[in-house]
């Protein structure tokens, strides 16, 4: 479970007031408007950027004051999650060990890693010789070697056409059921929550709202809610 | 494409090829003339073998030293840091007579640091050079460093990199395709420069560029200037060749830049290597700058001569730039178009830099010697050699944003019918007009703080700002050379430091 309590975020002028409990194992998609500060929480909860005030828990520890690679999660970006001179096959093994020099049984679990998201077969392609989705696999086999339970999705299938993007929603939830994790993707595209996510952290106007369930979100009682989805619903 | 009319943007690479041909052309007329034929004897080797000695010295020296100055200015964050980074700004626009004047005075007999180490030959010349070329190499790796996308630090972050595997995977990646061709471009200007050759070297310490200078105005043997000169084309050429595209490597259009600091260089041992490296760059760049002040601020007197000086600098200065802009904007816009003629503006933009200065000089010189032009017709040539020198400087400005802004606008432009002069005027000039600005002030503190053109064309009679430091120097007035040169110095740096602000408005 990650907890914010009483968070307050401030950049210049702008400012993010943060309560919130997301719950393990399960998915839950973070939604609002253009600058809301979407990518700001996931910048917050990976140690990127830091908060203000407020206490960050992570399964009922603070990690308000470790490092990024101190925290339990593994974070996947919309571009560069890839080392342009590095193979995929070094790319995902990165995650288990920065010198690149693994043991056998590391090696093994690179390689079920890029199995299970289907790239095994392009281990040794430089990321320039791969598609855009191929590309986000291996920042999902990556974040899979890590064996973390956490993974966070900053708008990571967002550049991908439609077809692909649910493919790889739907590979998402497939690993979050396998693994028991609890992912947290930002994304602007509401049908993406429809599809995969149990639950939605709303942002606006400065504040996290408390995640509700998918559908309750999408009966748009409220009129922030309902004017950012438009006519979607 | 007709409403792009490219026909009249032809004058300028005819107008600089012309000038090109003025002064290789007589070279060749006077050599056969004189039945002179290239001679490559043992003491051209020797002069060939100095310049590529010393060039590679400054510019190993540079480039080492660049790499981790340049990381540091990117990864730490001390408040002294950005005056630090406006210090290494400033020799990118100190006239290099006021830089040997810093160097002579603080390194000199009498200076604070007399007898550390010779200033004339080699390790003076070396000095010079690594104090123009740190600076700029730390800059232009340290943009190449800002441009890597903010997610790369962040994973390195998150997989627990050290200093090491940040080196190797997120800051190498990066310079290693810019080395060669930075390497390159630092080791044609040091093979190429002359001032400091001439005022730092010595009998012994001679380079090509000086030898030319020497073999046609002190022995006037044309022959014996002829094959220095080809050595030393062959030579830029070669350089420009590996240099390559260096300033427009940059992608066409400008990468959206989140706000995100490096989350690395706070270890200790990252800050021990970081602030050794900036500490050891400004023991390079500092004192010579601080001898110039030092020197200099007492002795600002304004007298007729310096007046008159002025008023040259300041004129040959306007036309210089005003012709370097004139010859950059056509260019820039054939070179938009790509294809032979993007290629033959290419050649013509860098040839300032292929062909040497002296050589150029010595062809005009030849061709119009039997003209009576007196000091204008010299003025005339001054502000030629001096547009020439800088065209290839104010290209690697003007040039990318004259295409970025093609890329923008074209498709708008051609799907509404706007061309020629509405286009220039309703949409390139107002989105360029912070370039363009950019570019003439370039082209004018390059004309002002430039001692070749004036050594290599002038009469006694037409007396610049860098001239006349060189004569105050020369006649053993070094107060009166402090106080000149200070008032140079700082006229260069308050236009470049206002060309920067245009540039930050862009």
């Amino acid at each position: 479970m990650i907890e914010i309590s009483n968070g307050l975020y401030q950049l210049a002028d702008f400012k993010l007031t943060i309560d919130i409990k997301i719950s393990s194992n399960s998915i839950t998609a973070v939604l609002g408007p253009s600058g809301a500060g979407k990518s700001t929480l996931l910048n917050i909860i990976s140690g990127f950027e830091g908060l203000k005030q407020g206490q960050l828990l992570i399964d009922g520890k603070s990690v308000t004051d470790l490092r990024p690679h101190e925290r339990p999660l593994t974070a996947v970006f919309q571009d560069n999650n890839c080392f342009a001179h590095l193979s995929a096959w070094q790319n995902v093994a990165l995650g288990i060990q920065p010198s690149l020099r693994l043991t056998t049984m590391q090696s093994a679990l690179v390689e079920s890693a890029l199995q299970r998201v289907e790239l095994l077969a392009l281990g040794d392609r430089l990321p320039g010789e791969m598609s855009g989705g191929e590309r986000q696999r291996i920042g999902l086999a990556r974040a899979l070697v890590r064996q973390q339970s956490i993974i966070l999705l900053d708008e990571a299938f967002a550049a991908l056409g439609p077809a692909l993007r649910r493919s790889l929603l739907n590979l998402t939830r497939e690993l979050q059921k396998e693994q028991q994790l609890l992912v947290l993707m930002v994304t602007h595209q509401p049908e993406d929550a429809k599809l995969v996510a149990d639950h939605v952290v709303f942002i606006d106007e400065g504040v996290v709202r408390s995640p509700v369930t998918t559908a309750k979100f999408f009966e748009a009682t409220d009129d922030a809610v309902s004017s950012y989805l438009g006519d979607v619903t | 494409m007709q409403m792009l009319q490219p026909r009249q943007y032809y004058f300028a690479p005819a107008l600089l090829l012309l000038a090109i041909g003025l002064g290789v052309l007589p070279l060749l007329w006077f050599s056969v003339a004189q039945g002179g034929r290239p001679n490559f004897d043992a003491h051209i080797w020797r002069i060939l073998g100095f310049t590529l000695l010393q060039a590679s010295l400054s510019t190993l020296i540079s480039i080492v030293l660049a790499i981790p100055v340049a990381r540091a200015l990117v990864r730490q964050q001390l408040s002294g840091l950005g005056l630090l980074r406006m210090v290494f700004a400033i020799p990118l626009s100190l006239p290099v007579i006021v830089a040997v004047l810093g160097i002579a005075t603080i390194y000199g007999n009498s200076g604070l640091l007399g007898g550390v180490l010779p200033i004339y030959g080699l390790s003076g010349i070396m000095l010079a050079h690594v104090f123009f070329n740190l600076p700029l190499a730390a800059r232009l790796l340290a943009d190449a460093l800002e441009n890597v996308p903010p997610e790369s630090h962040r994973l390195a972050a998150q997989l627990n990199f050290n200093d090491w595997q940040v080196w190797r995977h997120v800051d190498w990646p990066v310079l290693r395709p810019l080395l060669p061709r930075l390497a390159a471009l630092v080791f044609l200007l040091c093979a190429a420069s002359f001032v400091i050759v001439l005022t730092l070297g010595g009998p012994s310490a001679t380079t090509l560029e000086v030898a030319i200078y020497h073999a046609l105005r002190l022995d006037f043997d044309v022959s014996r200037a002829l094959t220095l000169s080809m050595v030393q084309v062959a030579l830029s050429a070669l350089l420009v060749w590996g240099a390559g595209r260096l300033a427009y490597a940059s992608p066409l259009l400008p990468t959206f830049r989140q706000t995100g600091e490096r989350l690395d260089g706070k270890r200790g041992a990252t800050k021990l290597l970081d602030f050794t490296a900036l500490g050891i760059a400004a023991c390079i760049v500092l004192p010579p700058l601080v001898a110039v002040v030092v020197a200099g601020i007492m002795q600002v007197q304004i007298t007729w001569a310096l007046l008159q000086a002025l008023a040259t600098s300041m004129t040959l200065g306007c036309a210089s730039s005003l012709i370097v802009l004139s010859l950059a904007w056509p260019l820039a816009q054939l070179q938009n178009r790509g294809g032979k003629a993007g290629l033959l503006s290419q050649f013509c933009g860098i040839a300032g830099l292929i062909i040497p200065p002296a050589v150029m000089a010595t062809g005009w010189f030849l061709a119009v010697r039997t003209l009576n032009g007196g000091p204008w017709l010299a003025a005339f040539l001054v502000i030629c050699l001096n547009a020439l020198m800088a065209l290839p400087f104010v290209m690697t400005t003007l040039a990318p944003a004259v295409m970025r802004s093609h890329a923008m606008h074209d498709k708008l432009c051609l799907s509404f019918g706007i061309g020629g002069w509405d286009r220039f005027r309703t949409i390139d000039f107002p989105v360029l007009r912070p370039v363009i600005g950019q570019a003439l002030l370039m082209g004018f503190v390059l004309s002002l703080g430039d001692l070749t053109a004036i050594t290599l064309l002038g009469n006694g009679g037409l007396v610049t700002l860098p001239s006349l430091v060189a004569q105050q120097m020369g006649n053993y007035r070094s107060a009166a050379a402090g106080g000149t040169a200070l008032l140079l110095a700082a006229l260069c740096f308050s236009l470049t430091f206002w060309a920067h602000r245009l540039g930050e408005r862009r």
